[in-house]
């Protein structure tokens, strides 16, 4: 329980930065953000929406501790302002009606990539110097000096634009409603692929090799030769001997990679064109409409932090070292 | 490379001069064997190593390249000398951008910026990283567990989004890249060599060292970092190829200042000017491919000083094999080729 505590504690601290960061960062920049928007929103924004600027990046001449305790107000009540980008609608719904598909992605793409990476980890560790373990790690390690972007680019030339054997862009093709009908799932599922498949490209090997090198420890042990000398069964001594006590480090990467899912897949987005929140990220910086920049950037972290304080009482759950000191 | 020099020197140097007046109370036998080795030089024992060699020449070759690109490539690089998008041919050896701007020459010049960047950021994140961490370990308690505090924090808050909203607020430019970079870029070295400090710090010769009265900059920077040479030397390299391949995508987002030729803003335009979609592969591929080399050769460096400096590594793997079932002499795991 304290150890929970004490994460919560961390959490809430990392919390305070990041809106602190945020609230910082706009105030303290050259330039005047709102006189850059108002120019690029054309006369559409109404003068209280142009006061509510102001007051969202501190040019409303109040004391800065008053700005804060403001800014920290409207975090708690989700009011993130207006997107100037697709005005008038409010931040809060922009992102909300995109976070679904990153989270598909993402999640779609960390699953895939966990499953088969610890799987090849422990084949590899278990069957050491074998086929697997001497090809795959050296020929996953050179695919993940490439940056991850310019694999996507190749993958969606070549399986995109030469083969034609998926689509090229979006989460679904243009003219389906949204629905829950077969036709149009499996439209989703065609434009999943290939964003989802160059995720787990390069994220394998690091599960892979990280499982490897874990369970490569775990089967040193003494209780390993304890079970071999009872004459339990390999399979046995391989999933529930070594890699389960392996698992837990793999755990902790979970929690990690979680991050990588809410804000990572922002290049995949962008390369692909895939409607979710980094690539709303990219458009929100360029059109300049920084309340929305800001309000991506809040939900990300949020998840992030959220995310890593479940995997950590997940941790509490498994481990049981963490629960005595 | 010129880069990597002036850390790597003096601190073999340092080890030389301390380690006389901490050797009897240094480290206990199985450390002795790698510190003569060390002393007679990484760089020696690394040009040694088949792994680190191949690095070495690979990523000398990009240095040669991005020195000399003036002279192989004279002239601006992004002057239009062609019709657009014309595959590789004996006048354009890599063919032509959509632009009509010869690939050849935009990755050689690419080089300079996109080196000088990875390597700045990573000199730069390592050292605070540096700074952080031998801190962290030297004074424990309340400055261990603040600065502890800080690492993690920015370990978990998201890196790339964190890039993207900074880059956005800060004028574009180089400096802003760097900048950038090596404050979303520090807390992963400070956090590795925290740990590492924090095993030198409860050696004897510390203990000996703080008796004596030496001032705190003294012990951290004379008698602690010495002992870690290799693994600084490990995160720098791995601090570099974040920064090489983090800048690369922050130009390819457009986030970068656009006007410079590097690697990433090749990449940046080959994409905008729809490459990918005209069939113009001759366009990206070269600069993602010369990212990726770099990568790779700094992987490999990094494999070697690890092999030569930590005889743990080759010593566990001798038990573990020993003690499983009978297998062929352990290649070497990671890289081969």
């Amino acid at each position: 329980m304290r150890f929970v505590v004490r994460r919560l504690g961390f959490y809430l601290v990392a919390f305070w930065v990041s809106v602190t960061l945020n609230f910082l960062l706009p105030r303290f920049m050259p330039g005047d953000p709102v006189s850059r928007m108002l120019s690029q929103s054309q006369g559409r924004m109404t003068p209280e929406q142009v006061d509510q600027m102001r007051v969202l990046f501190g040019l409303d001449q109040r004391p800065v501790w008053q700005q804060y305790l403001g800014y920290w107000h409207s975090v708690f009540t989700g009011d993130m302002g207006v997107s100037i980008s697709r005005f008038p609608t409010p931040v809060t719904e922009v992102i909300a009606s995109q976070i679904g598909w990153t989270v598909l992605l993402g999640g779609t793409a960390l699953l895939i990539a966990v499953v088969i990476g610890n799987a090849l980890g422990i084949l590899a560790a278990w069957r050491r110097g074998g086929v697997l373990d001497s090809v795959l790690p050296p020929v996953l390690v050179f695919v993940g000096s490439f940056p991850y972007f310019w694999l996507a680019m190749g993958a969606l030339y070549l399986f995109g634009v030469t083969l034609g054997w998926f689509p090229l862009r979006h989460a679904f093709t243009a003219g389906l409603t949204p629905s829950g009908s077969p036709v149009f799932l499996s439209d989703v599922a065609a434009h999943l692929v290939l964003p989802a498949a160059t995720i787990v490209l390069v994220s394998i090997g690091g599960w892979m090799l990280g499982m490897r090198n874990t369970m490569i420890a775990t089967n040193s042990e003494d209780y390993i030769v304890m079970a071999e000398a009872k004459g339990l069964r390999p399979a046995r001594i391989m999933l529930r001997y070594a890699a389960r006590n392996a698992t837990l480090p793999a755990v902790t990467s979970f929690g990690m990679a979680i991050g990588f899912v809410v804000g990572g897949a922002l290049l995949t987005e962008v390369v692909f064109a895939y409607p979710g929140v980094g690539y709303q990220l990219l458009g929100a910086v360029s059109a300049l409409d920084y309340p929305l920049m800001q309000g991506i950037f809040l939900t990300i972290t949020a998840a992030v932090l959220v995310a890593n304080f479940l995997v950590d009482i997940v941790y509490v759950r498994l481990d049981p070292r963490v629960r005595v000191s | 490379m010129s880069a990597t020099d002036p850390t790597e020197v003096p601190l073999l140097v340092a080890t030389d001069h301390r380690g006389t007046l901490s050797g009897p109370t240094a480290p206990a036998a199985p450390d002795l064997l790698p510190r003569r080795r060390a002393r007679q030089g990484l760089v020696h024992s690394l040009v040694a190593n088949r792994k680190a060699l191949t690095g070495m020449i690979l990523l000398a070759l990009f240095v040669v390249v991005a020195l000399l690109a003036p002279l192989l490539a004279p002239g601006d690089p992004s002057t239009i000398t062609s019709l657009g998008a014309q595959p590789p041919s004996a006048q354009h050896l890599l063919g032509t951008t959509p632009k009509g701007q010869d690939v050849l020459a935009l990755t050689m010049w690419g080089a300079r910026s996109s080196l000088l960047v990875g390597f700045v950021v990573g000199l730069a994140a390592t050292a605070i990283g540096l700074l952080v961490g031998l801190s962290s370990a030297y004074f424990g308690g309340r400055a261990d567990n603040a600065l502890s505090l800080l690492t993690n924090v920015f370990l978990l808050i998201p890196g790339l989004p964190l890039l993207v909203i900074l880059a956005a607020f800060l004028p574009t430019g180089m400096v802003t890249v760097i900048l950038v970079l090596t404050f979303t870029g520090w807390a992963g070295s400070a956090r590795v060599l925290r740990s590492q400090a924090l095993s030198i710090r409860g050696k004897d010769f510390v203990a000996a060292a703080i008796v004596t009265g030496e001032r705190p900059a003294w012990i951290m920077f004379r008698e602690i970092l010495p002992n870690m040479a290799s693994i600084v030397m490990i995160t720098l390299i791995g601090s570099v190829i974040f920064g090489i391949g983090a800048q690369a995508g922050l130009e390819f987002l457009g986030l970068g200042d656009v006007s410079v030729v590097s690697w990433g803003t090749n990449l940046y335009w080959a994409s905008n000017d729809g490459a990918l979609m005209s069939g113009t592969w001759w366009a990206f591929v070269p600069s993602g491919a010369a990212i990726a080399f770099v990568a790779f050769a700094l992987a490999l460096i990094n494999y070697g000083v690890d092999e030569v400096t930590n005889p743990r590594l080759r010593a566990t793997r001798r038990t573990t094999s020993a003690r499983r079932r009978a297998l062929r002499p352990a290649t070497h795991p990671e890289v081969n080729r």
